[in-house]
């Protein structure tokens, strides 16, 4: 009973909290990736294009409210989420044809494409704000709750509740769905083949026929679908605010070096140890060990490795240290 | 030439005669950042108390007073410290009311009423740190001081049978102080704090904090917060994960917003507010309605008392020059004298024009004591059934 416990308090504040929190800074690392491996820049904007595109849902999930569609038990923004991706997808392939294709024909070096992508950043970080506003918004509607804390305790009995929100649920299941399509596009289709064999090499890549502006336009558009994706997961299991939709960019780098820059695979292993390092890292153990441990061994203090307070150092550590070891990334990706 | 001459004529005499002029007073309002639902109603307040004594027609020999609105934010400083600098050295107010928060509230007194020989006089900043500011003696609040509500709190708390509690403060002056001045109350009367911790407003999820006050335990959560910020952010993580269910919540999270988000999931729920009780309170949310605004909002019969006692000490005064009125605060505010309700400022100007003395009583019962701070006095309100109701007071 004692260990049913530990294992639900756990579950509770470090497994399912951090697994949605690690499927959502995936998708996001997998965009990074993306553009690193064929566009070759490490695209600062990638934040802000995720509060576009969340931005651009809630407006429309707030125009099918007022019109009283609704997908209960699911989140209309569910139903809004595609016109979120295709409005994305426009903006990136504006801002390519207006700003990045006049570098890439330059053969810019890829330093002078990141501070060009900062550029882009500020501009987008403004338009948001311009649009929507700085505060908080919340448009998660629907059932709540696949379990609640309370429904749990009464089932089982336990002195420990556990509770799975609905939009952790759709998270993992969205994150799950996305990633499969994008490696079956990637590996099986003509289009996802030629996407790697220019990544790969690209002069081999032009010398075969491949056009460069399709490969570009359509790297953009995929892009622009795992942005929204994850942007518009991470608004409904938390909130959205253009401010912490910015703070992103860090964890979400990480994660992207962490695994190997150019690497999908990777984007998702680091994802997931980027989540839960920051989690549990910062979780006081103090309860679980409660549990565990005989009576008179119960710990006094909280045991908590680091405050919540320094959640985002955990990313810069775990960055560091895989950049002085392993400056490839765990998945051999480019470097750095 | 002729009518020129007469109309100049014609204003010194009364200028001369009856000093009348247009006094402006500074409305400092926290209108954006994370109070910005308590700041109208609080705005209102101090402008209903100035209407009233305008519209007498007996302040300062007919003086009228003109309101200048500032926004003084709530937690960017530097942006409190401007907009009350331009109000007095470019609009030329006489007084300040006003600002909302503790962190703004310090550092306006400090670099620029002191500077300027300026009289501030806040509604609702509650922060202990401001009793021994170094303010010259301009510095007043018709707020007490949460050293006081911490002892409050605390009786509250231990009346409800809860003797261990975890506390979760916001990370400024007005959460740290409040925070530590609850816990030194409460394990002074015997009650045990888990964990007393920090929170940054402004973050999209807060389980990892509700995690750690979950697993350092108690039977009610304490969240010294803002109720449009971080505040909520800790009350739905901690119902989500089930971590608490009873909170206790002190005057940044008492407000209706906190009903409508939350509805019934914060049953059983209690806390408090600075208020009092009593025959001022009833008067002024009628006025209040009649205004259009609602008076039983946190802190707006405070600020209306701040208000009042700023006219009434410039007509004490005879003057709206600050180093002349800042003498007549305590008199006018404290006894002897006849006992002052809401909207009858008009007869306590008259009062002072005649030469007798007052005590404003007003919503608040108030009573400046120490270094200009009101003694205090607190409502109590528990939340049942989805609203919140008001117990008593104390």
């Amino acid at each position: 009973m004692d260990f049913l416990n530990a294992f639900v308090a756990l579950a509770n504040f470090v497994l399912i909290p951090a697994t949605a929190y690690g499927a959502q800074l995936a998708l996001g690392a997998l965009g990074v990736t993306l553009i690193y491996g064929i566009l070759r820049f490490s695209n600062f904007a990638h934040g802000d294009t995720m509060a576009f595109g969340t931005m651009v849902t809630i407006l429309f999930t707030w125009w099918f409210q007022s019109m009283g569609l609704s997908l209960d038990p699911l989140p209309t923004a569910l139903a809004a989420l595609p016109f979120g991706i295709v409005v994305t997808a426009l903006l990136l392939l504006g801002t390519d044809r207006i700003v990045y294709r006049f570098y890439r024909e330059q053969k810019a070096k890829p330093v002078i494409l990141v501070i060009v992508s900062m550029g882009v950043m500020f501009i987008l970080n403004g338009l948001v704000r311009f649009i929507i506003g700085p505060d908080e918004q919340r448009f998660a509607d629907g059932e709540r709750f696949l379990i609640s804390a309370r429904d749990f305790k009464e089932i089982t009995g336990l002195e420990e509740g556990l509770a799975i929100r609905t939009t952790q649920g759709i998270t993992i299941i969205t994150a799950v769905i996305v990633v499969a399509l994008l490696f079956w596009f990637l590996k099986s289709t003509r289009t996802g083949k030629s996407m790697r064999a220019f990544s790969d090499n690209e002069d081999l890549a032009l010398l075969s026929g491949i056009n460069p502006e399709r490969v570009v336009a359509i790297t953009w558009v995929i892009v622009a679908a795992l942005a929204t994706i994850a942007g518009v997961l991470y608004g409904l299991d938390k909130s959205f605010k253009p401010f912490t939709y910015f703070q992103l960019l860090l964890p979400i780098f990480a994660a992207a070096i962490v695994g190997g820059l150019g690497s999908p695979l990777g984007a998702i292993a680091g994802g997931f140890l980027i989540a839960f390092s920051e989690v549990s890292v910062t979780y006081a153990y103090k309860k679980v060990l409660g549990y565990l441990l005989p009576e008179n061994m119960e710990p006094e203090g909280l045991v908590q490795l680091l405050s919540t307070d320094y959640k985002f150092a955990v990313s810069f550590v775990i960055l560091i240290i895989v950049l002085l070891f392993r400056p490839t990334g765990l998945f051999r990706g480019k470097t750095a | 030439m002729k009518k020129f001459l007469f109309a100049t004529a014609a204003t010194a005499l009364l200028a001369g005669a009856a000093g009348a002029e247009e006094v402006k007073i500074g409305v400092v309002a926290a209108f954006t950042g994370p109070l910005e639902t308590l700041a109208p109603p609080i705005a209102a307040g101090h402008e209903l108390a100035l209407k009233e004594a305008s519209e007498s027609g007996i302040f300062l020999g007919g003086s009228s007073i003109a309101p200048v609105r500032g926004d003084s934010t709530c937690i960017d400083a530097a942006a409190a410290t401007a907009a009350v600098e331009r109000l007095i050295t470019s609009d030329r107010v006489s007084g300040i009311l006003g600002p909302m928060c503790s962190g703004a509230t310090g550092s306006v007194v400090q670099n620029v009423a002191v500077p300027n020989g300026m009289v501030v006089i806040s509604a609702s900043a509650t922060s202990p740190s401001l009793s021994d500011i170094e303010d010259n003696g301009l510095f007043f609040r018709t707020a007490p001081s949460d050293a006081r509500q911490g002892a409050v709190m605390a009786d509250i708390v231990l009346e409800k049978g809860i003797s261990e509690i975890a506390v979760t403060y916001t990370n400024n002056d007005y959460g740290k102080g409040l925070a530590s001045a609850f816990e030194a109350a409460f394990t002074a009367k015997g009650g045990t704090v888990t964990l007393n911790a920090a929170h940054e407003d402004g973050k999209a999820d807060y389980s990892a904090e509700v995690g750690a006050l979950a697993s350092a335990g108690g039977d009610a959560l304490a969240v010294v917060g803002y109720v449009d910020q971080g505040g909520s952010g800790i009350v739905q993580a901690a119902l989500d994960t089930g971590a608490f269910d009873t909170f206790v919540f002190p005057d940044g999270m008492v407000g209706d917003a906190l009903v409508e988000r939350f509805g019934s999931d914060i049953d059983g729920s209690f806390g408090q507010n600075p208020a009092a009780a009593g025959e001022g309170r009833d008067i002024y949310n009628g006025m209040a309605e009649a205004a259009g605004y609602d008076g039983t909002s946190a802190f707006s019969g405070e600020a209306y008392d701040a208000g009042a006692l700023m006219v009434l000490a410039m007509q004490a005064a005879g003057s709206s020059d600050p180093k002349a009125y800042v003498q007549k605060l305590e008199m006018v505010a404290n006894a002897p004298g006849e006992p002052i309700l809401p909207g009858e400022i008009g007869k306590a100007l008259q009062i002072l024009a005649d030469g007798g003395d007052v005590d404003y009583v007003g919503v608040s019962s108030i009573e400046l004591i120490g270094s200009g701070e009101s003694a205090g006095s607190y409502r109590e309100v528990t939340f049942e059934g989805g609203e919140m109701k008001v117990v008593g007071y104390r």
